[in-house]
């Protein structure tokens, strides 16, 4: 037994070197098994469209008041559409058991998970960041304010990423989890929620917007540090419950 | 000190010091509620403003004061549940739950009740309001997601990793929504902004603080008396206690 470890100790020469290669592994994993469920990647972004062409049938086609309301609409909608992505952040590596294997990793699982929420956000996140310009067009929303729905969406889809991995981690192992998900992630989003369509606003009202998007950052920052070790935790007790 | 820790954590000797506690708790209680019920609804005097129904404050402010405490202490009962592995922390935390969400709710009621005579509606958001429903909704999370697990040891770490997270973002939320409470509207008038209350008007809002606290720590005693009881009826100093009785 002893052999056979040594055996397949050299190929991992540093702990670091090991650590790189096993996030670069599950990046890339993650990656290919997205793309090849395009429909999956797609329906966040049809979600988005179809919520923000809800809005002016219920409300108002008139321009003005869409144009008052756009931030808010856009930040709102961008964010259910990322709270629904996230029940099959950890569902299909749970049911076929990968999950359990990234427990059994000698790397930290903190940082594994940290590489599959990077994935979230690369698929989920920064295309509705780069969506939501041109469903500002629609909504009329002011021009000089799409750069900055752009920017806030994409910087504030990541901590949304982050935060909203811990419920699916704790509700991963639950049948039914997904409504349980929402009610546990969606008071959290509150303060990306504010400083997002804030820093749209002040754009529109010709503010700066880099105390907005410096809490928006600060916050990502925080949740980078924080998050990755409460969606350890709770993956360990999705799993081992 | 450790030793006292150690013994804590034991579900029958903490059984045995709760049931000593418990009763001086009520007795506290139920005096101090009963003075500042009476001297606030009765003696203390009108507000020159408000008029009477500034005594909505005996209500709502205590139990303001809890709801925020409670969320606390359910987090930090987690959290010693999750290091030390104490399940004395984990019974408490569990019927801290409800309790918090109940107090919650109580403020936010009683604060819209005195919405309407003062600002004329039940409901506006303002910050304080705004963060208050937050954590009614945070509260409700925790007590859902606990009971969404069919194992009650998956339930109760999973309950204590969600109240940690929460705490953690409570002064988050708290300080966002009052940025953006400021940013979209002007204060036109608050609740904080009175002036200084005189003694005889803060004096029982003080005892009515104190005995919703005594009450909180004698209810919290009582239910993880019975939570122990429930959680431990398999063991023998369990069935030998029921046999006595």
């Amino acid at each position: 037994m002893q052999q056979e470890i040594t055996a397949v100790a050299p190929r991992l020469k540093e702990p670091g070197e090991g650590l790189t290669l096993a996030l670069t592994a599950t990046l890339k994993r993650d990656l290919v098994l997205m793309l090849r469920r395009r429909g999956e990647v797609l329906n966040p972004l049809v979600f988005f469209a179809l919520v923000i062409t809800l809005f002016p049938i219920g409300i108002s086609p008139d321009p003005d008041l869409l144009a008052l309301i756009a931030p808010g609409l856009l930040w709102v909608a961008a964010l259910l559409a990322a709270l629904l992505s996230l029940d099959s952040l950890f569902r299909s590596d749970f049911d076929d058991g990968s999950l359990e294997q990234l427990l059994l990793a000698p790397q930290p699982l903190a940082a594994l998970s940290l590489a599959k929420v990077a994935v979230h956000w690369l698929l989920t996140g920064l295309p509705l960041a780069l969506m939501a310009p041109v469903l500002g067009i629609m909504l009329a929303l002011p021009s000089g304010s799409y750069l900055v729905l752009a920017v806030s969406l994409a910087l504030g889809s990541a901590t949304l990423s982050l935060i909203g991995a811990i419920g699916a981690a704790l509700t991963v192992g639950l049948a039914r989890g997904g409504v349980l998900l929402s009610l546990l992630v969606l008071p959290l989003y509150i303060p990306v929620l504010i400083f997002g369509a804030g820093a749209v606003q002040a754009a529109i009202a010709g503010d700066s917007v880099s105390a907005h998007l410096a809490i928006l950052g600060a916050l990502l920052a925080a949740a980078l540090m924080l998050a990755p070790w409460a969606i350890a935790a709770s993956l360990r007790i999705s799993i081992n419950g | 000190m450790w030793a006292f820790i150690h013994k804590l954590g034991s579900p029958k000797w903490f059984y045995g010091i709760s049931a000593r506690l418990e009763p001086w708790f009520w007795v506290a209680a139920a005096l101090l509620i009963v003075t500042g019920t009476v001297w606030g609804l009765a003696f203390a005097p009108a507000d020159y403003q408000q008029g009477n129904s500034f005594r909505i404050i005996y209500v709502h402010v205590p139990a303001a004061f809890l709801a925020q405490s409670i969320f606390v202490s359910m987090a930090v009962a987690g959290l010693v549940f999750m290091v030390w592995k104490i399940k004395v922390a984990d019974m408490a935390a569990t019927v801290m739950a409800p309790l918090g969400a109940s107090m919650t709710f109580v403020s936010l009621f009683s604060g819209a009740v005195w919405g309407v005579p003062t600002w004329g509606t039940w409901w506006m958001w303002d910050a304080r309001l705004t963060s208050m429903l937050i954590l009614l909704f945070l509260y409700l999370g925790v007590i859902a997601l606990r009971g969404a697990f069919t194992s009650r040891d998956s339930a109760s770490r999973a309950a204590s990793v969600l109240a940690v997270v929460g705490v953690i973002n409570i002064p988050i939320i708290k300080y966002s929504v009052d940025w953006w409470y400021t940013l979209h509207q002007p204060a036109s008038f608050t609740i904080t902004s009175r002036p200084a209350m005189p003694t005889e008007m803060w004096m029982p809002l003080l005892i009515m603080v104190l005995g919703f606290y005594s009450f909180f720590i004698a209810l919290t005693l009582m239910r993880t008396r019975n939570e122990i009881l429930r959680r431990e009826s398999n063991k023998r100093w369990v069935r030998d206690r029921v046999q006595e009785a």
